[in-house]
């Protein structure tokens, strides 16, 4: 019954889709605006239809309803509700229908606002919005159904949604259960997050392509897409952000972000994403390079698809990948047609967009701004190649290869370099015009504080080059951004004798953009010194310890105090260590350590136990495919320094995004307290 | 010039995807194909190439010893190889995947195996065939021509028979 | 003078850059190999079977078995460099962490050094442009004099009076 609603639902929300784009082509071509509308309200409608589409898999899951093979696939009995929640997005079937659902969100949201403005715009975004869902519906109908169930027919078991001639449902007992490595609250975020990322950014490219294909060449999709750009941004970071949180929380190698084939996937948009944003910025403040949003807007759309495409295509080998599907060669075919057709549109409309491309400085904002966006693009081109590059040797030699971290590092620690070098001189540039006396003028006092960076750790022992002058970038980014800030303010408090509190609020309010600005790449700055710590200065040990016994590294002491065993209510047993942290001599800190190991799918899951530190983390896991017993454990323990400021960071820049998306007051003249006529 | 690049470049890259797609969802080499040729080295040293068995037909069995479902099937592999031997022309050869020499040489003693099997040197021979997992057979006939694909172990020594015998006169 | 100094900076930068390129290997004989030193090596290979995992991170009994395996040959001294070598003829070359430099896999690197140069080059060339941008020739061909001011309507008028307020309101 409920299968039946949530398949109704799915389906009827397809029909709805085709029914929009072409209600929104026939109402735009023939110049008759009822089509248009109701083509608005075919968009509007689907999101309640998905999440009733939704509601019913999730009921489904979690009333442990094991003849949709879905649900026996991804959940069993066992199970905590949270769980069940999140097998949502469990497998390719169900994660799939979230992403039609979170799309839907996004494009019934568009929706929302006054379209009297852009009568024009309204029927392309609804034709690109729609006609993107219906693909994916197209996929979750017929391709990737959710509600398909068991039915016996004679003595064969066979999948199908709806009944085949004379068979009957037949429910398993309970499910497979989720993946164990998925059981953890990074499942419960990572995915949604990651998801929204990539959907969110169809809004911009929806406007973009109404604005390409009504032939217009002004701001006006820049405008209306600025506020979803930021989100979608940040969603894509935090994505990424909890991705790595995750896997430094689960898998085990004390590592945060492995250049799998499918993280790259997710970190190319990010970077034609950031690339973008970037972009808009001088076409916003100079007019200038206007081609340049545009062509990246497109490239961050593609790469969102492609990427989905390459990792549930089965075409790329990854810890990430869903089982074998069949909805690859559809998928090329719609990546054929949208790509195609992106790069149509824009190469036929390349023209207009010419706008005065001037830099007089190498060092003004927009010149710093456009060396960032080729830098990005440098590492965005390296790792597409990197990631295509087995199939191409497997496809010419036909011997498979592997393109791992040494390759992308190589790449990327020379270009993040470049970015924090830019990130330096960027808050102090100004758009247009540069004065080396005054750069310089504003430059030395935050220089002066930076050799901090440099003296610092050689005092303390540092004698790695790249380290050194890594720490002295980071530290010079955060003096400038500080003295940056400080001047400013000191300039309302003489212009504007306000108090400190009021200077402080009203320097954010004024400028709101160029201080979220600040306060993003603070936060980039804070991961890139967490990324320094740990790949620079991670260390290890290994060793097989009695309880009692000792392991060191890195100045601490380890002791493997006691093993506690005993089963918990959701089916699992758990083994859990009591591990002492000592420094010399002296017990820090207990932390925990423990193998999970569960009942109904035969596997075992290690958490780790650490001790975080904005200095240190110092990391201990279990090593599960070894005993672990009172008489012998194995440990493997990790050093990283600095790996906290890393997660610090992240919320710094979600702090920037809200600050730089928090709505503003309608814009009054700013009067000045000091005007008052006398 | 430009545009020509573009479009080239995404052509290519369009081709190359459905090149690879085409090539991930294809299985395992099927039933019907002709049988790539390969050359396995056996662990006492002797070098034994498909072409030499033209006019025999040739059970090419993958197995590893860190694979669970494999072991079921290797008594009746072995029994197989015991019912056929005199005939002579019915030869076995097994396919060490991915695995390490102590321990496959253990598991053939632990069996019993004394059909030849060798490594498989660089996943040359299991590249070649398009194996998935282990274990997987592949009855070859006389003329090199693949007659039957059994993905996972045989269920019997009949089993093994009865997908060898309809070659035999 | 500056010449003579850029050169030996250069080679001394070089120089720096190929010794921090030499990989640590050798391994003193006969001493029983710790979890480390296995780890050491594992760390630079992938597991031949399952899907990007790096050989020290692996649970599964197969990968115990490699680790075993090199933990074997460092015991009997075999270097690094010899057990990645086995590894290599045992598996193919998916197990190293990069494609071995030969051959067709020269491409894999010389790639994205052509990118960087190419692009940075592109950039360069592009950045000379934007600096002076050529006079618009035939604009001047076209105007003598200075455009006369459009006539707007009435209804214009209004119609941008609408706009504006529109904006200002946001």
């Amino acid at each position: 019954m409920v299968a039946e609603i949530g398949f109704g639902s799915l389906f009827i929300s397809l029909i709805v889709s085709i029914y929009g784009v072409i209600a929104a082509l026939y109402g735009t071509s023939n110049h008759q605006k009822k089509w248009v509308l109701s083509a608005q309200q075919a968009m509007r409608l689907v999101f309640p239809l998905l999440t009733i589409t939704v509601g019913s898999l999730l009921y489904l899951l979690i009333n442990n309803n094991f003849e949709v093979v879905y649900v026996s696939k991804v959940s069993s009995l066992s199970m905590p509700l949270y769980l069940k929640i999140t097998a949502l997005w469990g497998g390719q079937a169900g994660s799939l229908l979230f992403w039609s659902w979170l799309l839907a969100g996004f494009t019934s949201a568009v929706t929302i606002k006054k379209w009297d403005r852009d009568q024009d715009l309204l029927p392309w975004v609804i034709v690109v919005g729609l006609g993107t869902l219906a693909f994916f519906l197209v996929l979750n109908t017929f391709f990737e159904n959710p509600f398909v169930r068991y039915w016996q027919v004679n003595q064969d078991i066979v999948q199908s949604f709806s009944q085949p001639a004379g068979g009957f449902i037949i429910g398993p007992r309970n499910g497979s259960g989720l993946n164990p490595l998925l059981r953890h609250p990074g499942m419960v975020i990572h995915p949604p997050m990651q998801y929204l990322g990539f959907v969110a950014f169809i809004v911009p490219y929806a406007y973009a392509m109404a604005s390409l294909i009504t032939g217009r060449s002004d701001d006006r999709w820049i405008q209306l897409s600025r506020r979803w750009t930021l989100w979608a941004w940040l969603f894509l970071s935090l994505g990424l952000i909890l991705g790595a949180r995750w896997a430094y929380d689960v898998l085990g190698w004390g590592g945060y972000w492995g250049w799998d084939p499918v993280e790259i996937s997710a970190l190319m948009p990010w970077l034609s994403g950031t690339a973008f944003l970037h972009a808009v910025l001088i076409q916003e403040k100079r007019g200038m390079f206007k081609q340049w949003p545009i062509v990246l807007i497109i490239l961050t759309y593609n790469l969102v698809i492609f990427g989905t495409f390459l990792t549930r295509s089965g075409l790329l080998s990854s810890v990430h990948s869903f089982a074998r599907s069949t909805i690859g060669p559809i998928f090329l075919v719609f990546i054929a047609l949208t790509f195609i057709a992106s790069f149509w549109l824009l190469s036929s409309r390349w023209d207009k967009f010419k706008s005065r491309q001037e830099l007089t400085s190498f060092f003004s904002k927009e010149a710093l701004i456009l060396i960032s966006i080729v830098l990005l693009m440098g590492m965005l081109a390296t790792t597409f190649w990197g990631v295509i590059f087995p199939n191409i040797s497997e496809l010419i030699t036909g011997a498979k290869v592997t393109v791992g971290p040494p390759f992308y590092e190589r790449v990327a620690a020379p270009i993040l370099g470049g970015i924090l070098t830019i990130m330096v001189i960027c808050p102090l540039a100004v758009w247009s015009y540069v004065s080396f006396k005054h750069l310089g003028k504003l430059l030395w006092k935050p220089f002066i504080v930076s050799l901090l960076g440099i003296v610092l750790p050689i005092l303390g022992g540092l004698t790695k080059v790249p380290a050194v002058i890594a720490f002295w970038l980071v530290a010079f980014v955060l003096a400038v951004n500080g003295f940056e800030f400080v001047r400013r303010t000191r300039l309302r408090r003489k212009t504007e004798s306000e108090n400190l509190l009021e200077a402080v609020t009203r320097v954010f309010q004024r400028n709101k953009r160029s201080y979220a600005a600040m306060i993003i790449h603070t936060g980039i700055v804070f991961m890139a010194l967490g990324i320094i710590g740990i790949e620079f200065f991670q260390t290890e040990t290994q060793g097989t310890l009695a309880e009692g016994q000792e392991l060191q590294l890195a100045s601490y002491t380890m002791e493997y105090e006691e093993l506690q065993i005993f089963d918990t209510p959701d089916a699992r047993n758990v083994a859990r260590a009591v591990v002492l942290v000592k420094k010399d001599g002296e017990v820090l800190d207990e932390i925990y350590p423990r193998r999970d190991f569960y009942y109904d799918s035969n596997q075992p899951v290690t958490i780790p136990g650490v001790r975080s530190t904005l200095v240190d983390d110092f990391y201990v896991i279990l090593v599960d495919w070894k005993a672990v017993t009172s008489e012998g454990a194995t440990f493997k323990v990790y050093h990283n320094p600095l790996v906290k400021w890393l997660w610090i960071g992240a919320w710094v820049i979600i702090f920037g995004v809200v600050v730089a998306t928090w709505p503003e007051k309608k814009s009054s003249m700013a009067v000045s307290k000091n005007a008052r006529p006398k | 010039m430009k545009k020509i690049l573009l479009w080239g470049g995404l052509a290519v890259l369009l081709v190359f995807l459905s090149i690879g797609l085409y090539r991930s969802q294809q299985g395992q080499v099927s039933k019907g194909e002709k049988a790539p040729e390969f050359e396995l080295i056996s662990f006492s040293g002797e070098t034994h190439r498909l072409a030499d068995y033209h006019g025999s037909v040739v059970v090419l069995n993958f197995w590893a010893s860190w694979c669970e479902s494999c072991k079921p099937e290797a008594k009746d592999l072995e029994y197989a190889y015991q019912y056929y031997l005199n005939r002579g022309d019915v030869i076995f050869l097994g396919v060490d995947y991915v695995d390490t020499e102590p321990e496959a040489l253990g598991y053939l003693e632990e069996f019993g195996i004394t059909f030849p099997n060798g490594p498989d040197l660089r996943t040359e021979i299991s590249q070649a065939y398009r194996v998935r997992g282990v274990p997987e057979t592949f009855i070859i006939d006389q003329n090199g021509i693949i007659s039957h694909v059994q993905i996972g172990p045989y269920s019997s020594f009949e089993h093994i028979k009865s997908t060898i015998d309809p070659l035999l006169d | 003078m500056i010449q003579k100094t850029n050169r030996l900076l250069w080679w001394v930068l070089s120089a720096a850059l190929l010794i921090s390129l030499i990989p640590v290997t050798g391994y003193a004989q006969g001493s029983d190999p710790t979890d480390d030193d296995v780890n050491a090596v594992a760390k630079q290979l992938y597991c031949p079977v399952c899907e990007n995992i790096p050989l020290d991170a692996c649970g599964t009994t197969a990968c115990e078995q490699w680790r075993g395996i090199i933990r074997d040959k460092l015991a009997e001294g075999w270097t690094d460099d010899e057990i990645k070598t086995y590894f290599v003829n045992q598996y193919g070359d998916r197990v190293l962490a990069e494609p071995p430099r030969r051959g067709f896999n020269w491409i894999v690197y010389l790639v994205p050094v052509v990118i960087f140069v190419g692009g940075g080059y592109l950039f360069y060339r592009g950045f000379q442009q934007w600096r002076s941008p050529e006079p618009d020739k035939n604009l001047r061909k076209k105007e003598k004099t200075t455009p006369k001011p459009v006539k707007l309507s009435e209804d214009d008028i209004n119609r941008v009076e609408e706009e504006l307020r529109k904006r200002s309101q946001g």
